[in-house]
């Protein structure tokens, strides 16, 4: 069993752009916005970074492929870049790459940055991706509200749940996120909703209607990572440290046998055990603070919750109508508003997601700030329920 | 004894209603209204003359999937969706026949069944089993005869001399160029001439030589015709042209014009395939079509012939339609109305050959792989097993899927991609005896989809290829209907 990466690395410097429909920027002004903001919190110069991973997933209509967009945007000093692809969860990806560098010592301070420029498309919802020679030939012409809305279909059938209470559950999942953002500066959709329209929306995939989606953004989001003496060295206090990265990828189990019954993410419970077990943490739904989870559709995290072991096995509807992950409480979730305020540009929603954990373990959250957060919980997650790549990140204070 | 040995049809589940045909283009064709009555039959979007011929050798073969036995097949259609690209080869992939048969098409008139069902006789005895399917798929322009009389389907004769259930007894033929209607190489529609011309100068004097010659070769008399199969969609030609041979007037066999349309080329076979369901032994069935000249072959029904049932049969088919009232659907459909798709219609749907060669098995004849030795089904199949814990190398063996029924665990239906029949209808499936595969569901409406549906299996065409004028084919999934006859839905 490998000791882990608990207060190996820290953060030194964080930085996010606004996210939404960015018609003013390109993803080049996008990653300097999030760079600029990163580097200035970190107080340092470009010299002191070793080395960047970079996120992007939409090579086509965004920035380009491989690591020299990155490179040129920001002007780097010809270090390394290493782009990373990783569907939805690329971001994390960016950050566990720089943290395993910092980590090995190959690095002393390594920077990772997500973006996405998804608004250059001419039309909403998330741009249609190729997906090789073979794909296209037998399998649907998926989409990704269809792909998730399975969840609800095979939740309701395993937990004889009736429609109707869960799509009011997740219309809940939805009004407190936009609750949330609403108070967030930085996120895309700043209004709050009522139930009764999340629930007369149109529907966009059976059951879920526009406001069971996330928005689709512009956005980019940076971290800047380092060992604990470095930190100190530069004059850091107040620490936050990486307790855990985990990354669970399927293996087509899911997709392929008859087993997995098609209502939970297989990984996401792989990934929350072994990260709970890299952190330390014996009973989640007592120590985990607060949380960012990939609310790319409400479904998506109603059963999250579950799979994280902070809802028992088929009472993430009950939960999420008592408000237990509501801002006020036990464990607020989406309390920046999440992907489904911020909007989902693709490879940046990781870090983003980040950013609002490390806000709030150092006191910087303005009007969403919790009292006295401990640990906090990132769940990022690409590609479907049937087959998908799944991280999952604790941070807290260092030493805690 | 030689002959006919399994039959099958195939009649798409869309019926247009022709009085919405008549009254949206009333305002431009009003001399149209006498022919507001009953539908026609319509492919869905995703059928193509291909397609519905493997529905109707399925209806015919039955559910095993050793198909070893079929020693050729021919294609008969006028409407093949490929100009090169052997259709009946398409068709062999579907089926999984044995790659070492010939797969023919069989085309340019619209008595090429039967012209294929005459070669099929001529080779069954020394070559084994032959496959003749029947197909059509017709366009025709708005606003005109042809779109209310014509529809679309296709049958499936299976011809040998192993437990015939219909004895040939003969047949007369006659190649004329006489050209009632033409298509040219580069035509969309057929270019008719006057219907009066082709009724007394065609029809009513080609027909009559072919069949009295093959009522000579059978060596029968006119009068012991029980059974008389001649589509048209002139009216009452069919009665005319039977009292002009002196078959019986109880002998005409319906020709469906009613409820289906003419279906061309697949036309005659689509009603012996339904005659057979009825007749009884020792009938004799006179199946003759008009096309570039005239051709007639004769049957007698034996003893067998109620030992034989289709999956379905013609009867069942034209039981379960429901009525479509929505004609820009059927423009749409036949791509003569073009839609708005928005920009995610813009996507380009280039076929890699050579990944479709590789995988062909698995994408046109639907094969997964099991491994010998935990009994997982992986589709697609592949060299290392899923099986958790204990991923096997190179143990999977072909395991067909095709012929098997699943239940529906998940599914949505989603409004936001271009789809041609919004919503798209899309879920996992989990077959009998292992597998599962993320799949479309075709053929449903509202509420004929849930977690536990019980589906079963159609090929069907997967994405067109606009650019460069490919058609992709795959497997998709329908719910399993009630193929109780009469029933309908």
């Amino acid at each position: 069993m490998p000791s882990g990466i608990k207060d190996k690395v820290v953060i030194l410097g964080m930085g996010c752009s606004r996210f939404g429909e960015r018609w003013d920027a390109s993803p080049e002004d996008l990653m300097v916005e999030a760079y600029g903001e990163a580097m200035t919190d970190a107080g340092i110069g470009p010299r002191q970074l070793d080395a960047a991973w970079f996120s992007t997933h939409m090579s086509d209509v965004g920035t380009g492929r491989g690591g020299l967009p990155l490179g040129i945007a920001l002007r780097l000093p010809n270090i390394g870049v290493t782009r990373v692809e990783n569907f939805c969860a690329g971001g994390t990806e960016a950050v566990r790459g720089a943290v395993y560098a910092v980590a090995s010592g190959a690095c002393d301070i390594a920077l990772a940055l997500g973006v996405e420029k998804l608004k250059d498309t001419g039309y909403g919802g998330l741009p249609v991706a190729t997906v090789g020679t073979f794909v296209p030939q037998w399998y649907p012409n998926a989409v990704a509200p269809a792909n998730f809305a399975q969840l609800a279909t095979a939740y309701r059938r395993k937990h004889g749940v009736a429609a109707d209470t869960l799509k009011r559950a997740i219309a809940h999942v939805s009004v407190k996120s936009h609750a949330n953002g609403a108070k967030n500066p930085k996120a895309h959709l700043r209004k709050p909703v009522t139930e009764e329209q999340v629930l007369a929306a149109p529907i966009i995939a059976e059951p879920l209607g526009l406001f069971d989606c996330c928005g689709v953004s512009d956005g980019a989001a940076a971290a800047i990572v380092t060992r604990p003496d470095i930190a100190r060295a530069l004059g850091k206090r107040d620490l936050v440290a990486f307790k855990a990265l985990q990354l669970s990828t399927s293996n087509g189990w899911e997709m392929h046998s008859s087993q997995w019954d098609g209502s939970y993410f297989h990984t996401a419970r792989i990934a929350a055990k072994r990260a709970y077990e890299e952190a330390g943490i014996r009973s989640p739904r007592e120590e985990i603070s607060m949380l960012e989870v990939h609310d790319c559709f409400s479904v998506t995290e109603l059963v999250t919750m579950e799979d994280l072991y902070l809802s028992p096995e088929g009472g993430a509807v009950k939960d999420v109508m008592d408000g237990f992950f509501d801002a006020d409480g036990r464990i607020p979730c989406q309390i920046d508003g999440g992907l489904k305020c911020f909007g989902h540009p693709v490879g940046a929603s990781g870090v983003r997601m980040l950013y609002e954990m490390y806000l709030q373990l150092q006191g910087r959250a303005g009007a969403r700030q919790l009292p006295q957060p401990r640990l906090g919980l990132t769940h990022n997650l690409g590609g479907q329920p049937s087959q998908n790549v799944c991280s999952v990140s604790i941070v807290g204070t260092l030493g805690s | 004894m030689l002959g006919i040995v399994g039959y099958g049809g195939y009649i798409p589940r869309l019926r247009l209603s022709r009085s919405a045909v008549v009254q949206a283009n009333a305002w431009y064709a009003p001399q149209f209204a006498s022919k507001a009555k009953g539908t026609r039959a319509v492919a869905n979007w995703d059928e193509d003359s291909i397609t519905m011929a493997v529905a109707a050798a399925r209806d015919c073969l039955g559910t095993d999937a050793d198909r070893q036995h079929i020693r050729g097949v021919y294609l008969a259609s006028c409407t093949a969706p490929f100009a090169e690209r052997s259709n009946a080869g398409i068709v062999g992939e579907a089926l999984l026949l044995d790659e070492s048969i010939d797969a023919v098409d069989i085309t340019g008139s619209q008595r090429a069944a039967l012209s294929a069902i005459a070669i099929a006789l001529a080779k069954a005895p020394a070559a084994g089993s032959q496959l003749v399917l029947a197909t059509d798929l017709r366009h025709t322009r708005a606003a005109s005869a042809q779109e209310l009389e014509f529809g679309d389907g296709a049958a499936a004769l299976l011809i040998g001399s192993d437990r015939v259930i219909a004895e040939y007894l003969g047949g007369g033929t006659l190649s004329v160029d006489f050209v009632d209607h033409f298509r040219g190489a580069d035509a969309d529609v057929d270019y008719a001439w006057e219907e009066r011309w082709v009724r007394d100068e065609g029809i009513g004097k080609l027909m009559p030589r072919a069949i009295a010659a093959a009522l000579a070769d059978a060596g029968l008399d006119a009068a012991a015709v029980d059974h008389f199969i001649f589509p048209s969609t002139i009216a009452k030609l069919d009665a005319q042209l039977a009292n002009t041979c002196g078959i019986r007037a109880d002998a005409v066999v319906d020709n469906l014009a009613g409820g289906v349309g003419d279906t061309g080329t697949a036309h005659a076979l689509l009603m012996l395939a339904h005659t057979l369901e009825y007749a009884t032994p020792g009938q004799v069935i006179v199946v003759s079509q008009f096309g570039s000249g005239a051709q007639a072959l004769v049957f007698r029904v034996t003893a067998s012939v109620a030992a034989f049932r289709p999956v379905k049969g013609a009867a069942t088919w034209l039981a379960r339609g429901v009525e479509e009232t929505s004609y820009t659907k059927f423009l749409a459909f036949r791509q003569q109305l073009m839609l708005e798709r928005g920009m995610r219609g813009e996507q380009d749907k280039k076929t890699a050959l050579s990944t479709l060669y590789r995988h062909r098995r698995s994408i046109l004849g639907f094969v997964a792989g099991r491994c010998a030795i935990t009994e997982d089904v992986h589709f697609p199949p592949s060299r290392l097993s899923y099986t958790p814990g204990a991923p096997a190398l190179d143990t999977q063996e072909p395991h067909p899927l095709a012929e098997r029924q699943g239940t529906v665990l998940s599914w949505s239906a989603e409004y936001l991609s271009y789809y041609p029949s919004p919503p798209q209808y899309y879920g996992q499936v989990d077959f009998d005896g292992g597998g599962r595969v993320l799949m479309e569901f075709v053929d449903v409406a509202r509420g004929d989809i849930e977690s536990g549906t019980r589906v079963e299996m159609v090929f069907r065409i997967k994405d067109v290829d606009e650019k460069r004028g490919f058609v992709r084919y795959f497997w998709k999934a329908t719910p399993v209907r009630s193929t109780a006859v009469g029933q309908t839905e």
